[in-house]
């Protein structure tokens, strides 16, 4: 034989071992049907919508954060302002997300307040209030917004992140996505019901202890304000929960007095974690402990505080309101009547952190793991079922050329799927469909070919050289149509997602590893072919 | 064996059959359309919650809108999946359109189907659960509860192993809903003990979830965006390929080819009431690309002859180029047609709007290439006074080449 043909041999040989090596795994080689059928399920990453779960888009309200912070700026100008540089005003208020008012500055002051801006807050743009005189509107600035923004969404994939993995699901997705949307894509394979997943990636898990200024629970904001002659007391704020009914009362909601600013956060936590509770058996509750530093302020606070209330607040819920015993360093309890996965979801949350932000859904899809395997199933039926059909045509149709036409179509197959898992690109249902497209497609190469091959053979050429002509008068159709396919493919990668994408994917693989496959390789195995036929013979086509 | 050996029919000449047969068909679809309100489009475009479920029993469609309309949702789409492929089967569409803009959580729509399906199918007393909804985690953390194999603490994950085969077998081999818990028996490792614990605890349901989709409004209106876009940027791709690779009539007479060929599948869809989703965007893209295939195969070949058969009219190259061509379209195309056939037959619900585009799609993008394209670029030729020398577009009239005038003569006495 042509030691050419020698080494093409080798080198088609050594690709059909790299590729089933890929597929199925060689060193540890499956002793039996099932194993394969596991190894290949291993290596060929399944799409969502194969193996069932939960495809979910979240929205990060990240206006939320910037309106915070502008919050948390007029409160820091209204200390500076009237406890350390004792300048005089009328009022200080957030007019929206990104605008703070100075209204009624005392007049001659204006000197020092700019001095204050400028020290202090250089993320805020000085600009005087329309329509106020000694008026100031401080605009926040928007490479400041900007970053507030990002801060955001990194902190919140983080955090969703964290929770995720806590839950032990496996292999999540959690990942940004789209450019300036603020949106998260969260991807849980297997789960068919997303119910518990939501529940602890949209749980604000903000946790604050806070001291109590007035113990009594009131039925309505009103009635608080009412019992403090319609002022509330400075450094203080109402805020609302359940109370459990105590005998004589019933439950319900209630509105308590709490002061401003948390002893202690949720950033503050070392650890959380769940246990049964001995005060209501049958019950679970959250234990917690504080980082050093925290317990240097907690500490003080409940020797301080003794007999006096303390309230766990919980996403801006009073969750329970306790009395201090006695001094305690670093460690606490939120009670309340918790099953036990909600006491460990909960522990969870905190573990992992609050969310800087809430988060809106924009887009939920499961699929159900019998739909998952139902897909698979008519999947691989329908793949096979066109693959025998395509098959027997060619060998009808074409003879022993039509063999030489199915083993490059085996062969492109092989190669597809190898690349596939190689390069973890994701199989989808519409991805099966490109397989089967590619089978349909991919068999157009060998026919353009061998029309044109039985067109020369005709106009009375010898078969060596009818193949020839055969081949290099194809080639550049096959191209054409190839890359007129590829590019609408290419297409649907760019702007496409999911399914969608997949199908692209599998059809651009297929349809580059068939023109190796219909022009190379066809080839060689026609020389090889030609080669072992005797001078005079006609070739079979 | 060989089908066409020396195929030889006035392809122009019957030009306009085919102009008839497409009008014909344009018009059905856009009456159809008309008639229907325009295309059903899916959760994708529309926003809004689609839950697809499966009964063990066929349901009354009656009865599950009763049920629903005690939830709100009396003007949900519920549609039984039934078509060519799939005559008869327990499976159910059920659309809710996306209620309200505001506060409302995402799958509010899902949580009320839910309920109203519980209410009208679910058979179980309150104090047990479904099985047939049952999580594997679930289930594991059932029996490890209930400890019927009697292990104790040390059963590590025998349960979560068993629960795994339970539920694989209630998926794989039973489509996700089990009728009788006796068919347990068959799992290995599914003991007496294990299956009466499993009947202390959970009732079989009548129905399943096979799958959700939920889709807020701003999503629905990305999508229909990005649908668009992709459409237009593609055939602006290809148009700008083909004239690249062509004269530039070739490239218009490709693309309203294939303008045609997805009109035509629309107006399919429209008639035999299948969804539009993005995946039914993607074959249509494929088919884009594929009836694009045919027509540059038979470019190609036109502008081969013509350099060939200086002499003939144009339509005359066209002709021979097509019957030249003509053994390899049919059988490309039949093949392909063939396994997109098996496709929408063998396929599955999930791939069936989607193989329908291609079944569709592929016979009319074939046709279009010689029905369509091909006398489109004659017609052009005709019109611009060019069609009796040879002639391959503007360019042919700038080149002034020795003999133009006498083969123009020759020619002027065989004009069709």
């Amino acid at each position: 034989m042509n030691p050419n043909l020698k080494w093409k041999a080798l080198f088609v040989l050594a690709v059909i071992l790299l590729c089933i090596y890929g597929l199925v795994g060689l060193p540890d080689f499956p002793t039996s049907w099932l194993e394969t059928r596991d190894n290949f399920s291993k290596r060929i990453k399944l799409g969502l919508d194969l193996q069932g779960g939960t495809h979910m888009v979240l929205q990060v309200q990240v206006q939320e954060a910037v309106s915070l912070h502008a919050d948390q700026t007029a409160d820091r100008l209204t200390k500076e302002l009237r406890d350390n540089k004792n300048i005089r005003y009328e009022e200080i208020r957030k007019v929206d997300d990104t605008h703070v008012l100075v209204r009624g500055l005392a007049p001659g002051q204006s000197g020092a307040f700019r001095d204050v801006m400028s020290e202090l807050f250089t993320e805020w743009d000085l600009s005087a209030a329309s329509g106020e005189a000694n008026g100031y509107l401080l605009t926040m600035k928007p490479s400041v917004v900007a970053a507030i923004q990002q801060q955001t969404i990194d902190q919140s994939e983080e955090t969703i992140r964290r929770r995720i993995d806590a839950l032990g699901l496996a292999e999540p997705v959690v990942q940004k996505q789209g450019r300036a949307a603020n949106e998260i894509l969260v991807q849980l394979p297997g789960e068919g019901d997303p119910t518990r997943a939501k529940g602890v990636i949209q749980a604000g898990g903000q946790l604050e202890l806070r001291g109590v200024v007035d113990p009594t629970p009131y039925p309505s904001e009103a009635a608080a304000l009412g019992a403090h002659n319609g002022v509330l007391p400075p450094d203080s704020e109402l805020m609302r929960g359940k109370s459990e009914g105590t005998a004589g009362q019933p439950g319900g909601e209630s509105w308590w007095l709490l002061q401003r600013t948390p002893i202690v956060t949720g950033r503050d936590l070392r650890s959380a974690g769940e246990n049964r509770s001995t005060e209501n058996p049958g019950y679970y509750e959250v234990h917690f402990s504080l980082s050093s530093a925290a317990a240097k302020r907690f500490g003080p606070f409940t020797e301080q505080n003794i007999n006096r209330p303390m309230a766990i607040v919980l996403d801006h819920h009073v969750q329970s309101v306790a009395t201090i015993q006695n001094r305690i360093e670093d460690s606490g309890r939120i009670t309340g009547r918790f099953g036990q996965q909600e006491a460990h979801d909960l522990a969870l949350v905190l573990r992992a952190g609050a969310l800087p932000a809430s988060i809106k859904y924009l887009e939920e899809r499961t699929v159900g793991p019998s739909l998952g395997a139902d897909s698979i199933r008519h999947g691989l039926q329908a793949s096979i079922a066109s693959l025998l059909v395509v098959m027997i045509f060619m060998v009808f149709y074409y003879r022993v050329s039509g063999v030489n036409a199915v083993v490059a179509l085996i062969l492109n197959l092989i190669i597809l799927m190898a690349f596939l898992a190689y390069f973890g690109a994701v199989l989808t249902l519409p991805g099966i469909a490109g397989v089967i497209l590619t089978i349909g497609m991919g068999v157009d190469t060998n026919v353009l070919v061998f029309e044109r091959i039985r067109e020369e053979l005709r106009g009375g050429k010898a078969p060596v050289s009818a193949v020839a002509a055969g081949f290099k008068n194809a080639i550049r159709t096959i191209i054409d149509t190839h890359v007129t396919t590829i590019v609408s493919c290419l297409f649907l990668i760019a702007l496409g997602s999911g399914p969608v994408r997949g199908f692209a994917v599998t059809l651009t693989i297929g349809l580059g590893a068939n023109i190796v496959t219909g022009v190379l390789i066809s080839r060689w195995i026609f020389d090889w072919h030609l080669a072992r036929m005797p001078r005079q013979a006609e070739l079979s086509i | 064996m060989e089908f066409f050996k020396q195929a030889n029919l006035d392809w122009m000449g019957k030009a306009k059959y085919f102009v008839a047969l497409s009008l014909t068909l344009l018009l059905l679809g856009g009456v159809s359309w008309y008639r229907k309100g325009g295309l059903r489009y899916g959760i994708d475009f529309k926003s809004g919650t689609q839950i697809y479920v499966r009964f063990a029993q066929p349901p009354s469609i009656e009865q599950i809108r009763k049920g629903l309309s005690e939830q709100g949702l009396g003007n949900s789409v519920i549609q039984k999946i039934a078509d060519v492929a799939n005559p008869n089967s327990n499976e159910v569409l059920i659309d809710i359109e996306q209620r309200g803009q505001g506060e409302e959580s995402l799958d509010a729509g899902k949580t009320a189907v839910l309920k109203a399906l519980n209410a009208t199918f679910g058979t179980g007393d309150p104090s047990k659960q479904d099985l047939n909804a049952a999580t594997p985690s679930a289930l594991a953390e059932y029996l490890a509860r209930r400890d019927p194999l009697g292990r104790g603490p040390a059963a590590g994950d025998a349960y979560t192993q068993l629960a795994r085969r339970i539920a694989e077998f209630r998926d794989s081999n039973r489509n996700g809903i089990l009728t009788n818990l006796d068919e347990l028996k068959s799992v290995a490792g599914a003991t007496d003990g294990a299956v009466s614990a499993l009947r202390d605890g959970y009732y079989l349901g009548n129905f399943t979830i096979r799958k959700v989709e939920i889709v807020g409004p701003k999503v629905g209106a990305q999508l229909r965006r990005q649908a668009i876009f992709v459409t237009l940027y593609a055939l602006a791709g290809m148009l700008v390929y083909i004239a690249f690779r062509f004269e530039w009539v070739y490239g218009a007479a490709a693309v309203l080819a294939v303008f045609h060929d997805v009109l035509i599948t629309l107006g399919f869809f429209s008639l035999f009431n299948y969804e539009i989703s993005l995946t039914v965007i993607a074959a249509l893209l494929t088919l884009v690309g594929y009836s694009m295939n045919d027509t540059i195969v038979i470019f190609d070949r036109v502008r081969e002859n013509t350099r060939l058969m200086r002499r003939e009219p144009f339509a005359v190259i066209v002709n021979r180029s097509i019957n030249q061509t003509l053994s390899r379209t049919i059988l490309t195309s039949g093949l392909t047609f063939l396994t997109v056939l098996v496709l929408y037959v063998m396929g599955g619900q999930v791939l069936r709007s989607f193989s329908f585009a291609l079944v569709v799609g592929i016979v009319v993008g074939t046709y279009s290439s010689f029905g369509i394209a091909a006398p489109l670029v004659v017609a052009w030729n005709n019109w611009r006074g060019r069609g009796a020398a040879a002639g391959t577009g503007s360019a042919a009239g700038n080149k002034a080449r020795a003999g133009e005038a006498a083969s123009g003569r020759l020619a002027a006495a065989g004009r069709r």
